[in-house]
């Protein structure tokens, strides 16, 4: 199978105080086009900073990234927004959606982005219905006026997962995306995951629980900042 | 689009840009209203001033005046570019009445009224004898005496407190007796012994209410040749103080000023050889906002601190939009990671929160003038009713020459405070809006989790 995105010895760290918590200690990661990747590891172990240098939300202090083959540490701040527009969909463990708008609006928020004012407005039906479809796939069909706030956890994850795709990234990156929800909203969360990697949506999700995990296809298990083969902890 | 949209958004759900609004709408409220009455005050005075003047004037300070010389006046009424010529003597002296024990020192005015009516706005300015110059000296009651005209003020026309001038239903039958020292054109004493001053009783036909208090309060005008008389300007050759000229109205104040100077400058070459050719070089050829200078000068300085003043008000403003808007970036630190986490460019964010500050001085400025404009449609009925129920006047009427308070509104004004409050909300939002264009997207998302 053909790779997507490469890590290559990454490091990363963070003033912390006077002193510098060193959070990436030479993280190098090759995920597959289709594959449904978790990263595990205890909190602070560096996952969600992996997870964000992934999506180039941050950059690393060394090392490199390369999607489809072209290293993102050499694109343009342009280039870099595009990136994130439209070859990646974040979904985050607190949905971050914006409350002035609603859940439509949510959804179109990268096309509106990508297509400009002109694009938007000539493709406006196309991508309302789009949206539509994808949001009534997630069974929020009737919740399309609804503003976040008004909307269970569950719910707003679906939300943000329906943003994510709504530009057909070719990479899904998730950061403990039942995090926030109980176990029953957690496990329809990860079906609807699965449902998308069994259409072929490649997806990272960053959990710290083993037992979600497992539902992926792929684990990899992080450690202190670096990737173990057999994680100490279970 | 986006753009506008969540500028739109934030607009309407958030208290504090309603504070914001509230606040510029309050400044621009404030600058309309006063700026608005300031400038009609201004625009006014200036107006009645060149109403008093006309156009161009030639004068001199001397009381002895200058050749009076028909050519010269014949040359300027034949200019394409001149619509009336009216020349003028100014003289001093002493008015009082048959019988009476006192007297006022005066200025009085020598005219040929039509000529003067149609050069600066003396027809206007009269009461009985609106519009009728060939009247103004013909007393009613008197029609075959020698007439005078009195400025307003000093014709002792009763005024209410609202500022009204209560004229009787005609001219009441008044004597005046005015006294002058004529001069010679050297500037001694035409005459010696006992009849060293001229007087002449003059019969008061009408008042000339010009608006300018000094001119009001202290101006008699009379017949052209009675004031030659009475100042010595008929010998022994005649002169005159001054020429009003009005210009066509197609021709431009400085274009026609630099004409007459022009030809003034020409005639002045051609009579080098005249006796009194000094007193021909004393003569200045000046526009009316020239000659008015130093009575103008004083309310365009009040304008000008009165910008500043409001310079300053803009400043506040700026301030209060900066200290909204700083905090509203700070409130919104998690949208702006969102926004940068689906790939919204940093110019975008900025452009977030400066369509917002636009909106907010759009709509304060609307507000801000139509509150301004409802005001100053009722800013004299209000005046009115504060003076009846309070006894609260802006101006006192009984002193200032101000009738109604000026609440002429200025569309191009509205239109630059407008844009001026949408540039001061733009300015105070610059630097709030450039933070939140630069926040890092995992510092403000991971603070916001926490």
């Amino acid at each position: 199978m053909k790779t997507i995105i490469e890590a290559k010895n990454i490091h990363k760290s963070y003033p912390m105080g006077k002193q510098t918590l060193h959070v990436l200690k030479g993280v190098s990661l090759k995920i597959q086009t289709g594959s449904f990747t978790a990263i595990v590891g205890a909190s602070g172990s560096g996952k969600s900073t992996l997870l964000h240098i992934l999506g180039a939300l941050d950059k690393p202090d060394s090392g490199s990234v390369e999607f489809q083959g072209k290293d993102i540490s050499r694109l343009s701040a342009a280039q870099l927004n595009r990136y994130r527009n439209q070859s990646v969909g974040f979904v985050f463990q607190f949905y971050h959606l914006l409350n002035e708008l609603n859940v439509l609006e949510n959804t179109l928020l990268p096309a509106m982005i990508s297509n400009g004012s002109a694009g938007y407005l000539k493709k406006k039906k196309e991508l309302q219905e789009a949206a539509t479809v994808l949001l009534e796939r997630f069974g929020l069909g009737g919740r399309l006026r609804h503003r976040p706030f008004e909307l269970s956890g569950g719910e707003r994850q679906r939300v943000a997962i329906a943003r994510a795709l709504i530009n057909k990234p070719a990479l899904l990156l998730a950061d403990e995306p039942t995090g926030n929800l109980d176990s029953k909203t957690g496990s329809g969360i990860l079906e609807v995951l699965n449902e998308l990697n069994r259409g072929g949506q490649t997806i990272i999700m960053v959990t710290h629980d083993l037992r979600i995990a497992e539902m992926a296809g792929e684990i990899v298990h992080l450690e202190d900042g670096r990737i173990v083969e057999e994680p100490k902890i279970k | 689009m986006f753009a506008w949209k969540l500028a739109v958004r934030y607009f309407r759900n958030r208290p504090s840009s309603w504070l914001a609004v509230a606040a510029v709408a309050l400044c621009t409220f404030i600058v309309v209203v006063v700026l608005t009455v300031m400038n009609g005050l201004a625009f006014d005075f200036k107006e009645k001033n060149h109403l008093a003047v006309g156009d161009c004037i030639l004068s001199t300070d001397s009381l002895v005046g200058f050749p009076d010389d028909p050519n010269w006046l014949t040359l300027l009424e034949s200019q394409p570019f001149i619509e009336a010529v009216s020349p003028a003597i100014l003289g001093v002296g002493l008015v009082t009445q048959p019988g009476a024990d006192w007297n006022i020192a005066v200025q009085f005015l020598g005219i040929d009224p039509v000529r003067h009516s149609a050069a600066t706005g003396f027809g206007r300015s009269l009461y009985y004898r609106k519009n009728q110059p060939h009247l103004a000296f013909v007393p009613s009651y008197a029609p075959h005496e020698p007439g005078c005209v009195a400025g307003i003020d000093l014709a002792g026309i009763s005024r209410t407190s609202q500022g009204t001038y209560l004229h009787p239903l005609q001219q009441m039958p008044i004597r005046l007796i005015l006294s002058s020292f004529p001069l010679t054109p050297r500037g001694a004493m035409a005459r010696g012994g006992t009849d060293l001053v001229n007087s002449k009783t003059y019969y008061l036909a009408d008042d000339s209410h010009t608006g300018i208090p000094q001119i009001d309060g202290s101006m008699i005008y009379l017949p052209l040749e009675e004031a030659r008389l009475l100042t010595g300007m008929d010998s022994p050759f005649p002169r005159i103080s001054s020429i009003h000229i009005r210009f066509k109205s197609s021709v431009g104040l400085q274009e026609g000023v630099e004409k007459v100077r022009k030809l003034w400058t020409e005639y002045l070459n051609s009579r080098r050889n005249h006796p009194y050719f000094n007193l021909l070089e004393a003569v200045r050829v000046q526009s009316w906002l020239e000659n008015r200078r130093s009575r103008i000068a004083a309310i365009e300085k009040e304008q000008t601190m009165l910008i500043l003043l409001f310079l300053m008000l803009g400043l506040i403003t700026v301030f209060i939009v900066f200290v909204i808007f700083y905090m509203l970036v700070g409130h919104k630190s998690k949208d702006i990671g969102i926004l940068k986490s689906v790939g919204m460019s940093k110019v975008r964010i900025a452009q977030v929160f400066l369509n917002f500050a636009a909106l907010i001085g759009l709509f304060g400025s609307l507000l801000g003038a139509a509150g301004g404009c409802l005001f100053l449609v009722y800013i004299n009925p209000i005046e009115n009713w504060l003076f009846e129920h309070f006894d609260f006047q802006l101006w006192d009427r009984t002193i200032y020459a101000i009738g109604q308070i000026p609440n002429q509104i200025q569309p191009g004004f509205l239109v630059s405070v407008g844009l001026a409050a949408i540039a001061a909300c733009l300015t105070g939002a610059l630097i709030p809006a450039v933070q939140a264009a630069q926040k890092e997207t995992v510092e403000v998302l991971r603070v916001s989790q926490v």
